[in-house]
């Protein structure tokens, strides 16, 4: 009896220190572009900051409790039948102790996180900040750079990936076109809910150039798992070549086989600037520049032509989702073309730099 | 015979059979109905735990194609409602039926019949929410069903939730009314309120949590079902005018109570276990009673630390993270109050301690994960990720499940008459905490290295491969200690050790009576004179407050003894039980019937329905609650 106790509390011990190791090597994981445990961004870096000791305060607690429970257990193990233990009923300084104790403990660590939650929700304010408008939608994000202009006055519009510089804040209002959706990027910032006929906000920043991914992290049905997304940080000068180039019309194409189907079909839901016959519906991502991304449809796919001629061929087929045009239906039909059409489109599209 | 009687003896003779597949159709034995809830609930442990292997499974390794999108959509919300309505809460209500009105010295609860009905309404609410598979409709936008999504998922899923749930409720708030009505008029003489067990308290507070927040689901679901059926604007509109967080407030102001439901019968549950292990008496009772009242009220005031990323603003999150931060209080001072009835007790190991001492230890780490949660800045990051997937795991799996599987072998012996084989017993148990913590843990570690929660697949590259595996290999390992539990309870049946009256050298009434007990539970209506009644009548303390054995046939101070009605000697004679009815059964049936019809459209289903839950409750109104 004595010895399999014995043997009992051994493993107890072994499977706590496991459960510990367990969180121990999260710290080291390597190759996860989400983890929030390794932030870049300044808010990031600020949640984080106040996780990492309250973390630490916790696995005190937690090897107070485990091991207090071990330790009871071991020590205080029936040894005769006989036994008859003296019958305390209980101590009411003791437990006026320990219920003032954690008290205590919450209120000190409450006081940070009071200040920082009002720190975080602290918008921006200055010139030098960058004001984008996002919209989600099932699946894919639009977001629109209203500080960014054409001669024309269109205002800049991008899909899926946020192009940002080093060192500026971004303040992104956000809402939604459908159902709930929440914008998180875990290096640089927790995450913000996206919700229709709301505008809520949420400040992104990166100090250093780079590439952070991110997704949608609200349940939004059948291609939830897809709706992704990804935060490319530039250094200014990079990032004012690009919002130049995205401020350009886009030329038509000289196919008439693209030119056919994009009249026929895609300017329903699309816009690429500057074609005649597009009419900047924007039921669909903005086509403009296209090319000039580095994935496409929720950032679900890289930017290579066998993906874009996977995904005309059959959009449903490679991204679960209802097509428009059957009840509920929210994401692009499969429109049967021809493996000419395809060709000439892949060719086209890609070219949108 | 009364006028009354006459006139539904005319339809029905009143069932009276109390062996065979009727007598447990017309059974209002609040010990049999006991004993439904918990064989029902664990049928669909089995059928939810089946889902989940089939999400362990799909998450396995990245990319994983064994499920569609859709099919993985069904599958865990189906696994959530299941565990949550079908699993935690009736497991509860088998124990408040079978057990609550024995604790208090009561011969049944207040309103049998209604009792009946609650058990079969539950059983048709769940078969309702699981016909949708047999239609391929079942749920599918989570067990929180978020509008305006839940409003606009195509097919009729969502409305098998709404209609669904609805069903339930009705169950559960109809148990609720009974329960507390019991609670409050039954005890026997001398079972003051600070005489009854911890468990009977816990139920208590359940009770009036579940009375009180279920119509608030109610109205939402309804609002729901409208809004999908007969297109109106509560939650969802093209035009801007409806505010889809609405129905997060009204969920989750259900929701958060409702997690207390879940857990507080296991922690009455502990409180109870641990003591009679242990020798001791629990330590500081008014204080872990309290604490439980505490953490029944505070429950209230917590509802927005679901929502902390939706945008409500500064002040309202910093409003929920304190009232979350000192819910963690009362919690605490239950551990900490459990841990101090250890010490210097004679602990004994059995199966019922070592589940209730695998809670107290699964619990906590729950616990603490919930208190990271009330940073709230940092639960930008947590929310929604496999990070508070692995908190409400710890909560109502480590906590939950591991509570009520200790009670389950505890009172096994009282409610079969035969004791759970101990070493298949511990088998279970070593297997079953390993597995949820192979299972769990990695969870912790998915999510803060950024695996969003209710995503079908994961792609390669993200460092989520070697977790998903472990905890996919763990879930099984759960799986094949439930089985070992299912051989237990075969062995346990064939070849099980005769229990006795009181196997455990309990505390609490219901080990003062038969194993089983019979169905008028008490030859006579025992008399209270303390808190843990059964274990003053067998024991003394000495002046050093060690525990002396009384001689046996001292127990009963003479002359105490209840006379009049309710003493009878010899197998019960004289004693009246409520007569068994077909009547909640013949009510219930209508219900499902409702639900299809509104689901489908079929109105003339729904009235048929509704004409037999009408004409169920007519009869059972006119037929006297005991035949002469």
């Amino acid at each position: 009896m004595r010895g399999s106790n014995a043997r009992r509390s051994r493993r107890a011990v072994l499977w706590s220190g496991l459960v510990t190791l367990a969180f121990a090597a999260a710290a080291c994981a390597t190759n996860a572009p989400q983890d929030a445990l390794k932030p870049v961004g300044p808010v990031a870096k600020q949640e984080d900051n106040l996780f990492r000791p309250v973390f630490w305060i916790a696995v005190a607690v937690f090897v107070l409790v485990e091991g207090g429970l071990i330790y009871l257990c071991a020590r205080f193990r029936r040894r005769s039948d006989n036994d008859a233990p003296k019958q305390i009923h209980g101590n009411k300084r003791l437990e006026i102790l320990w219920t003032i104790l954690p008290a205590a403990l919450l209120a000190g660590i409450a006081i940070p996180v009071v200040i920082t939650i009002f720190d975080v929700a602290a918008k921006p304010v200055g010139s030098n900040v960058i004001h984008v408008k996002l919209t989600g939608h099932q699946w894919w994000w639009q977001y629109e750079y209203t500080d960014f202009k054409t001669p024309q006055g269109t205002t800049l519009k991008t899909a899926n990936e946020l192009v940002i510089p080093t060192g500026r804040w971004v303040y992104l209002s956000m809402t939604s076109a459908d159902v709930i959706h929440s914008y998180w990027v875990p290096k640089l910032s927790g995450k913000q809910d996206v919700i229709p006929n709301r505008t809520t906000y949420l400040k992104l920043r990166s100090d250093v150039p780079g590439v952070f991914r991110g997704q949608c992290a609200e349940f939004c049905a059948l291609s939830h798992a897809n709706m992704r997304l990804r935060v490319i940080v530039e250094a200014p000068s990079d990032f004012d070549r690009w919002v130049a180039g995205q401020l350009l019309p886009a030329a038509a194409p000289s196919d008439p086989i693209a030119m056919a189907r994009l009249t026929a079909t895609c300017f329903a839901c699309h816009n690429i600037g500057g074609v005649p016959g597009s009419q900047g519906a924007l039921i669909g991502p903005d086509l403009t520049h296209f090319g000039s991304r580095t994935s496409f449809a929720g950032s679900m796919f890289e930017m290579t032509p066998e993906n874009i001629a996977a995904w005309l061929r059959d959009p449903p087929g490679v991204k679960p989702g209802v097509p428009i045009g059957e009840p509920g239906g929210t994401m692009m039909p499969n429109y049967h073309l021809s493996q000419a059409e395809i060709d000439a489109l892949v060719a086209y599209l890609i070219n949108l730099k | 015979m009364t006028t009354a009687s006459v006139a539904t003896a005319g339809w029905f003779r009143r069932p009276t059979s109390k062996r065979g597949v009727w007598s447990w159709l017309t059974t209002v034995d609040h010990k049999r109905i006991g004993i439904l809830y918990g064989a029902t609930a664990i049928l669909f442990f089995v059928i939810g735990g089946v889902e989940a292997l089939f999400i362990r499974i799909q998450l396995a390794r990245p990319e994983g194609k064994v499920l569609s999108a859709h099919q993985y959509n069904e599958l865990f919300t189906m696994h959530g409602l299941t565990m949550i309505f079908l699993v935690v809460m009736p497991l509860g209500a088998a124990f408040f039926n079978y057990m609550m009105p024995i604790m208090i010295g009561a011969r049944d609860v207040a309103f049998p019949r209604l009792n009946a009905f609650s058990y079969w309404v539950f059983l048709f609410g769940g078969i309702f929410l699981y016909s949708s598979f047999f239609m391929n409709q079942a749920p599918d936008g989570g067990w929180f069903g978020y509008a305006p999504l839940s409003v606009r998922l195509p097919g009729h899923g969502m409305t098998f939730y709404s209609l669904g749930l609805i069903i339930l409720g009705i169950s559960s708030t109809v148990a609720a009314v009974n329960f507390l009505t019991t609670i409050i008029n039954m005890r026997a003489p001398g079972m003051s309120l600070m005489r009854m067990p911890v468990f009977v308290w816990m139920t208590f507070v359940v009770q009036f949590l579940l009375v009180f927040a279920l119509p608030i689901l109610t109205v939402a679901l309804f609002q729901m079902f409208f809004d999908r059926s007969l297109g109106t604007n509560f939650f969802s509109s093209a035009n801007g005018t409806s505010d889809p967080v609405l129905w997060q407030h009204l969920f989750w102001l259900f929701g958060h109570p409702e997690v207390y439901v879940l857990i507080l019968p296991a922690m009455g549950i502990v409180s109870e276990v641990l003591p009679v292990f242990a020798r001791k008496p629990l330590f500081g009772y008014p204080v872990v009673v309290f604490s439980g009242i505490a953490i029944g009220f505070m429950g209230w005031g917590v509802w927005a630390h679901h929502m902390f990323a939706v945008g409500l603003g500064p002040v309202a999150n910093t409003a929920f993270a304190l009232s979350t931060m000192f819910i963690a209080v009362p919690t605490g001072v239950k551990i900490f109050n459990w841990m101090a009835t250890l010490w210097g007790g004679s602990i004994r190991f059995a199966s019922p301690m070592l589940f209730s001492l695998g809670m107290i230890a699964m619990f906590t780490i729950g616990g603490l994960s919930g208190v990271t949660h009330a940073i709230v800045p940092h639960d930008y990051q947590q929310t929604d990720t496999y990070y508070v997937v692995a908190h409400f795991h710890y909560v109502l799996f480590g906590g939950a499940i591991f509570g009520l599987f200790s009670g389950l072998y505890y009172w096994w012996p009282k409610i079969t008459g035969k004791l759970l084989n101990e070493k298949i017993g511990k088998l279970h148990f070593w297997l079953m905490i390993v597995g949820f913590n192979l299972t769990f843990a990695p969870f912790h570690i998915l999510g803060l290295q950024g695996m969003v929660r209710r995503t079908y697949q994961y792609p390669k590259g993200y460092g989520f491969d070697f977790w998903n595996m472990v905890s996919t290999i763990g879930s099984f390992t759960i799986a094949a200690s439930l089985l070992v539990f299912f051989y237990n309870v075969r062995k346990t049946r064939k070849e099980g050790r005769i229990a006795g009256n009181d196997p455990w050298d309990a505390r609490t009434l219901e080990w003062t009576t038969t194993s089983p007990p019979p169905e008028y539970n008490f030859e006579e209506i025992p008399v209270v004179h303390a808190l843990d009644e059964f274990w003053h009548r067998k024991y003394v303390e000495d002046k050093e407050g060690r525990i002396v054995p009384v001689p046996s046939g001292a127990q009963e101070p003479a002359g105490e003894h209840v006379t009049g009605t309710y003493a009878a000697h010899g197998e019960g004679h004289g004693i009246h039980m409520p007569s068994q009815s077909y009547m909640p059964l013949v009510a219930a049936t209508g219900m499902p019937l409702v639900g299809w019809g509104l689901a489908f459209r079929q109105y003339w289903l729904a009235i048929i329905g509704g004409l037999i839950v009408i004409g169920g409750l007519y009869a059972w109104a006119l037929e006297p609650a005991a035949e002469e």
